[in-house]
């Protein structure tokens, strides 16, 4: 059995799940608890969990990420929200050094079971410093775990995986998915971290995307159907770990890699897929590996100038266009 | 509250291990003891390094010992410490043991941190040593996350937090003391005043020459005082330790003290006076400590034994970590992740 239910709903439900199985398990960050979550997807928990367990913190993400590191370290199991990923640049440094570094340099001692979550990339206007792709610097960074689900039900269902990780677990939303409904598996849905899925199969070409971007892919795909072009769009779900074995499989069939990704060009998760492929399945190739990403430029506030710094799937087709042209090689 | 935070300490009126109002010698012997085996493992690791069997960084805690000695005196076992980089001294008063600190610092197996974590990151579980930091005031918003977790389970535990006063002008520091303020957490701030960050005294790098001043701001209770006397030092820090276990209540505490060496290895301290540092040293809070412990009666012979004592177990350390294995390169993705490597 499935229900409908939003992004927003699909990520509080796998909370409220998780804080009623596991005591340990609480949720810390800015407007989580009496403003009901400033993209209203902690709604209501404050009052079915009470204050001590929905944590509203002051505007200090290095003060409260840094809490949650250490609260973690002996034996909690954080869920801090930042209101948007953003504002996680504020508190690189407890994510990279001490959340990411702890198990090793304590030779293993200590674990650090902490979710970081909030919305990621662009949303709709909101500027240059409001609109990064925060998570091609977080999936460099051996220690951490990184997803972006596209759908509610892999939002729910990684987000239950997230909490329940020893391991630090980042989780990329995005504010335009948020209201964005889809069917969720009834019961206990837990998506495990590092697998990849078909969103929409195809044959003549790959296009790998995630988060919204797996949106603007089907998009594309559709749009490319009707020029007699099957293209199959695959939904990455998690960047570390990340399932090459689905991409490598996919491009054995098609031949052809296009990857789609907000963010900017130089390096990145799109980069570090052409590598992999590259060295993996070189001789099923025919064609070179394109990126569509986000321009090489601050994001513009202007609308014009912003939907044109964004992928689009306009865009994307037309890579995929310039991609088939070439033919076998 | 501190009423006079300028008054240097005298001896210690109470203290939490005392019988009848006075400290017991055999106390003060530990602390000694304790105070002793730091300043030579600390000796022993700077010839480690100018051998080249140590690596990297080495930040000596020589000088400063009274400041851990102390306040840990003041704890129970199973209470958590959190401190920075110059962790060796703090490590050893927590429980850890001179082989695994030894066998770290020269990148060993056997080491607390297998190895994996050499002198900045001392990390023992079992004594609730919960490392040294080598980011400044980094460490300092996940002390407080301890006590959070300590004030959420209501598990009765108090965490120190060190960091030394170069650490005060990061914002790590305002936003972990900040919160503990707010959330009122069990925790005690130590603040190791040892003058200089670095090669910059404190009057170049603050406003204010009171570092306990900044409590204020955050409405937290404050204490200033120095380390000469570890009994003081564990008196003192009794009191924040008491206030956090029963009101969790968090306490800022500025202790000062001096560091006999440079910053680090590499630092040969031209930034001061020879005049300075010898003032310092007559001082010298463990020579301190053994002329109390002569006037109070301890006889000759018995510090002798103690120091004996600490000789054997440093050779027993060295040797252990010089005999025991590197770690392997198939450690290092075991010891990244819990479970399966995330690539």
């Amino acid at each position: 059995m499935t229900r409908t239910l939003r992004f927003r709903e699909a990520l509080r439900e796998a909370m409220v799940e998780e804080m009623d199985r596991d005591d340990r398990v609480f949720l810390m960050g800015e407007e989580v608890g009496y403003y009901q979550g400033a993209y209203k997807v902690s709604e209501g928990m404050l009052d079915k969990f009470g204050p001590k367990r929905v944590v509203d913190t002051p505007i200090a993400e290095a003060g409260f990420a840094g809490i949650g590191v250490g609260a973690a370290m002996v034996g909690l199991r954080p869920i801090i929200e930042f209101m948007t990923w953003n504002f996680s640049a504020v508190a690189f440094d407890q994510i990279l050094n001490n959340a990411a570094k702890l198990r090793q340099m304590s030779g293993g001692q200590f674990e650090c079971p902490i979710v970081f979550r909030g919305p990621n990339a662009s949303a709709a206007q909101v500027g240059s410093q409001h609109s990064h792709a925060m998570e091609h610097f977080y999936a460099t960074i051996p220690g951490l775990k990184v997803v972006a689900p596209a759908f509610p039900a892999d939002a729910k269902g990684l987000l239950k995986a997230a909490i329940r990780d020893d391991n630090p677990v980042l989780v990329m939303e995005s504010e335009t998915l948020y209201g964005v409904r889809g069917e969720v598996p009834d019961g206990e849905n837990v998506v495990p971290m590092g697998k990849a899925q078909i969103a929409r199969p195809g044959k003549d070409v790959t296009i790998v995307a995630y988060s919204r971007m797996t949106h603007v892919a089907l998009d594309a795909a559709a749009a490319l159907e009707k020029e007699g072009v099957s293209a199959e769009v695959i939904d990455l779900r998690s960047l570390r770990p990340l399932d090459e074995d689905t991409i490598v499989a996919s491009v054995e069939r098609t031949h052809r890699l296009v990857v789609v990704h907000e963010g900017w060009p130089y390096g990145g998760v799109g980069a570090e897929i052409a590598d992999r492929v590259q060295r993996l399945a070189f001789d099923a190739l025919d064609a070179p590996i394109l990126r569509v990403t986000s321009l090489d430029v601050p994001m513009p506030y202007n609308k014009k100038l912003e939907q044109a710094c964004m992928p689009q799937a306009d865009r994307v087709v037309a890579t995929v266009r310039r991609l088939l042209a070439r033919g076998r090689a | 509250m501190n009423a006079e935070p300028h008054t240097q300490s005298m001896m210690a009126k109470t203290s939490p291990l005392t019988s009848g109002g006075q400290p017991t010698l055999d106390h003060l012997a530990h602390l000694y003891r304790e105070m002793l085996l730091i300043r030579r493992v600390e000796e022993e690791s700077a010839r480690g390094y100018a051998e080249g069997k140590i690596g990297g960084f080495l930040h000596l805690y020589i000088g400063q010992e009274a400041v851990g000695v102390g306040a840990l005196a003041a704890l129970r076992p199973d209470d958590y410490v959190v401190t920075t980089y110059r962790d060796h001294g703090i490590a050893l008063a927590k429980g850890m043991s001179a082989r695994a600190l030894f066998a770290e610092l020269f990148g060993k197996v056997t080491g607390c941190s297998k190895g994996l974590g050499g002198s900045m990151h001392m990390f023992d579980k079992e004594h609730h040593m919960l490392g040294g930091y080598g980011i400044v005031g980094g460490h300092i918003p996940l002390a407080a996350g301890v006590a959070f977790a300590s004030k959420y389970r209501q598990d009765g535990r108090v965490t120190l937090c060190f960091f030394g006063e170069g650490a005060v002008s990061i914002g790590g520091f305002h936003e972990g003391i900040s919160l503990a303020a707010l959330w009122r957490l069990p925790i005690v701030f130590i603040c190791e005043n040892n003058e200089y960050s670095m090669g910059t005294p404190l009057s170049r790098s603050m406003s204010v020459e009171d570092v306990s001043l900044k409590a204020l701001g955050y409405g937290m209770d404050r204490d200033r005082f120095f380390a000469d006397d570890v009994l003081e030092v564990e008196r003192r820090i009794g009191e924040a330790v008491k206030r956090a276990r029963e009101e969790s209540l968090p306490t800022l505490v500025e202790v000062r003290t001096y560091r006999f060496r440079g910053h680090s290895m590499s630092d040969p301290a031209k930034y001061r006076t020879q005049a300075e540092l010898d003032e310092h040293k007559r001082r010298d809070p463990l020579l301190r400590a053994r002329a109390s412990l002569i006037e109070q009666g301890a006889p000759e012979t018995r510090l002798e034994g103690i120091e004996k004592a600490v000789e054997v177990e440093l050779a027993d350390a060295l040797q252990f970590a010089a005999e025991s294995p590197d770690p392997d390169l198939g450690d290092l993705e075991a010891a990244t992740y819990k479970g399966p490597f995330a690539y």
